[in-house]
């Protein structure tokens, strides 16, 4: 095997100039790929730990038919206190839970004694929220990094609109669910920076103040947020999760529960999605490059040596070692283009590290660029390479094994 | 053909290609340790049967034994096998490979064998050395003359201790002195070591130094 290898090396260097051209363009095929994967994946990576980390967690629990409605924010749909404290118990107990954070969520409107303006609030405990979406903090731009009874955290463009910095005294009023109206006055603790999606702009009260506005004579949940401890076993997690539950409060055909996935919850997985599809089309162009300038290769190859083979078969090398022989050159063309490829893009995305540059999304400014690839995204890129090199390789090199000796040795 | 003296045996052997037949009706029997050599003129037919009886070439008719085994009909894989542990070659034009070194060019056909590169290196080595070209071990064939370039293919065709050597115009393109130089390397393979050699040559001179000279006409042997 050693012995085809190296003279499947000394072929390629025969004609330096064509291997250098055919790897070169391999190369530029992989650092390509291996860019876009690691900058469209860091982007995704980024916007996904935002959506999940900032705002909605991984997974989402609520009272059936809650999610269909949830632009009203319809407190009618709202988990009761016992369900909600089972819920609490059933979370407790999954080992591949980190934290969860239950949710009060409501509309009001929001005074600053001068104007008024609606308002959407979540009515969190601020520990198990900033466990459950711990990049919350993040959005924090002014003002403490939690809050407490009494306190509210709201909007940046809501605060600018209305004129309210931290400290200021402001009012919310929010209808309850027998219809009456009920008012809290509230001092503005922090200033959030909005995020792109549902959610993105809403105010944090305490849980208990919000269930005092609400006039709730025991606490009632809105959603249950959820945070696993490895994000990359989000379906299985999805899975359990939903099992237990189903277990626990399934009664026939109905589930008084809806369970989703972040997936389910923003718009920007079709984005994803998106990405997906393309990080798939732009690798299916890299097969076709390597398949094409292999393949062209291997051809010509095989056509210059027509009567090496000859002499090869003549003297009694079987047709097998001669196919191996020209599979091992396309073999050698692509690990040398990956070789190459690899140790190129590596160093592009090292340079767009350093050069740190960044990017805009939504109402984030000033988002870093962190590209990286996936060790086992590079595996693949390498594997995917190599094997198109090798089966690009595999027509030329079993016409070659194929040639009738005498055939080759008369060619000119 | 059962004979046991005879290594090779060609039974009314006919080629055709197309309309043309190249080869009429041969029948011919070479000897163990006998030099034969196959002369006649330009596009006789003598290079097509030399390829058939080396088993390089099916007939269209007729059957070819090669140390008692027919090799007419037997597939491309035990072809190869067969010629690797019995036939060695010398072509006119050396068929040497451009990008190997002399030894490497000349254990080539070891390769496929379960062999350590040192045995494969002392094999071609003490062979090169046979053809006084010891000094020329590491040379690609571009830094050798014609005559070096024929010596190492015959180093080539003796390293796997070949039961025969089919030799296809050797000193076709040498020199006369470097020809002369060829033919004495054969004969000397002949005489001293016994080896069984069918030659191909269009020229009368170098035919006669064989112990039998065949000649063809025409597609056909006529002694």
């Amino acid at each position: 095997m050693m012995n085809l290898f190296k003279i499947a090396l000394r072929n390629l260097l025969r004609y330096k100039r064509r291997t250098l051209l055919t790897a070169s363009l391999i190369t530029v095929g992989v650092v390509f790929v291996l860019v876009f994967v690691a900058v469209s994946g860091s982007f995704k990576a980024m916007m996904i730990g935002q959506i999940t980390d900032a705002m909605l967690g991984h997974i989402q629990i609520h009272k059936q038919g809650y999610v269909a409605s949830i632009d009203n924010l319809p407190l009618n749909l709202n988990l009761n206190a016992k369900t909600a404290a089972r819920i609490d118990e059933i979370l407790g107990s999954q080992k591949n839970i980190e934290a969860s954070s239950p949710r009060l969520k409501f509309g009001g409107l929001f005074s600053n004694f001068v104007e008024s303006t609606n308002i959407r609030l979540n009515g969190i405990y601020p520990d198990r929220e900033f466990k459950t979406v711990p990049l919350l903090t993040s959005r924090i731009s002014e003002g403490r990094k939690t809050i407490a009874k009494g306190e509210i955290l709201i909007p940046a463009l809501l605060a600018k609109g209305m004129k309210v910095k931290v400290g200021d005294s402001v009012v919310i009023v929010a209808t309850n669910k027998d219809g009456s109206v009920n008012g809290k006055q509230f001092v503005v603790a922090g200033i959030m920076e909005g995020v792109t999606g549902p959610g993105g702009r809403d105010g944090y009260v305490h849980i208990e103040d919000a269930a005092e506005v609400l006039r709730m004579p025991e606490l009632e949940i809105s959603e249950v947020a959820v945070r696993l401890k490895d994000f990359d076993r989000l379906q299985p997690a999805f899975q359990d999760i939903r099992k237990q539950l189903e277990t626990e409060f399934r009664k026939g055909d109905k589930f008084p529960l809806e369970i989703h996935t972040w997936e389910g919850l923003s718009p920007f997985f079709n984005i994803a999605r998106m990405l997906d599809i393309m990080t798939f089309f732009i690798k299916l162009m890299l097969v076709a490059l390597v398949l094409i300038s292999v393949l062209n290769v291997m051809m010509m190859a095989v056509y210059e040596r027509i009567r090496e083979i000859g002499t090869m078969a003549a003297i009694g090398t079987p047709p097998g070692k001669i196919l191996l022989l020209f599979m091992m050159e396309g073999l050698s063309l692509g690990v040398l283009g990956t070789i190459i490829g690899g140790g190129v893009g590596l160093l592009l995305l090292f340079i767009l590290n350093v050069a740190h540059i960044t990017f805009n999304f939504g109402q984030q400014q000033g988002l870093l660029l962190q590209a990286y690839v996936n060790p086992m995204d590079f595996v693949t890129i390498a594997v995917i390479v190599i094997l198109v090199s090798v089966v690009a390789s595999l027509q030329p090199a079993f016409k070659a094994s194929r040639m009738e000796p005498i055939v080759a040795l008369r060619h000119v | 053909m059962n004979n046991k003296s005879d290594i090779l045996v060609g039974i009314d052997l006919t080629k055709t290609y197309g309309e043309l037949e190249v080869v009429k009706g041969v029948s011919l029997a070479v000897r163990e340790g006998e030099f034969v050599s196959l002369v006649g003129k330009s596009g006789c037919g003598k290079t097509t049967l030399l390829s058939i009886l080396s088993g390089l070439e099916h007939p269209t008719h007729g059957q070819a034994f090669l140390t008692g085994k027919e090799i007419t009909g037997a597939s491309e894989d035990e072809l190869a096998l067969f010629r690797r542990e019995n036939v060695g070659f010398i072509f006119q034009s050396f068929n040497l490979i451009p990008t190997l070194s002399a030894w490497e060019n000349v254990a080539l056909p070891l390769f496929p064998m379960q062999m350590s590169e040192a045995e494969r290196r002392r094999r071609a080595t003490e062979l090169l050395d046979q053809m006084e070209l010891s000094h020329r071990l590491e040379h690609l064939p571009a830094a050798l003359s014609g005559g070096e370039k024929q010596r190492v293919a015959i180093a080539r065709a003796l390293i796997n201790h070949p039961k025969i050597v089919f030799a296809d115009e050797p000193t076709g393109n040498l020199d006369t002195a470097t020809g002369d130089a060829i033919m004495a390397i054969l004969n000397h393979l002949h005489r001293q070591k016994g080896m069984t050699i069918l030659m191909v040559t269009h020229e009368p001179e170098l035919a006669k130094t064989a112990d039998r000279v065949l000649r063809m006409q025409d597609g056909e042997v006529l002694s």
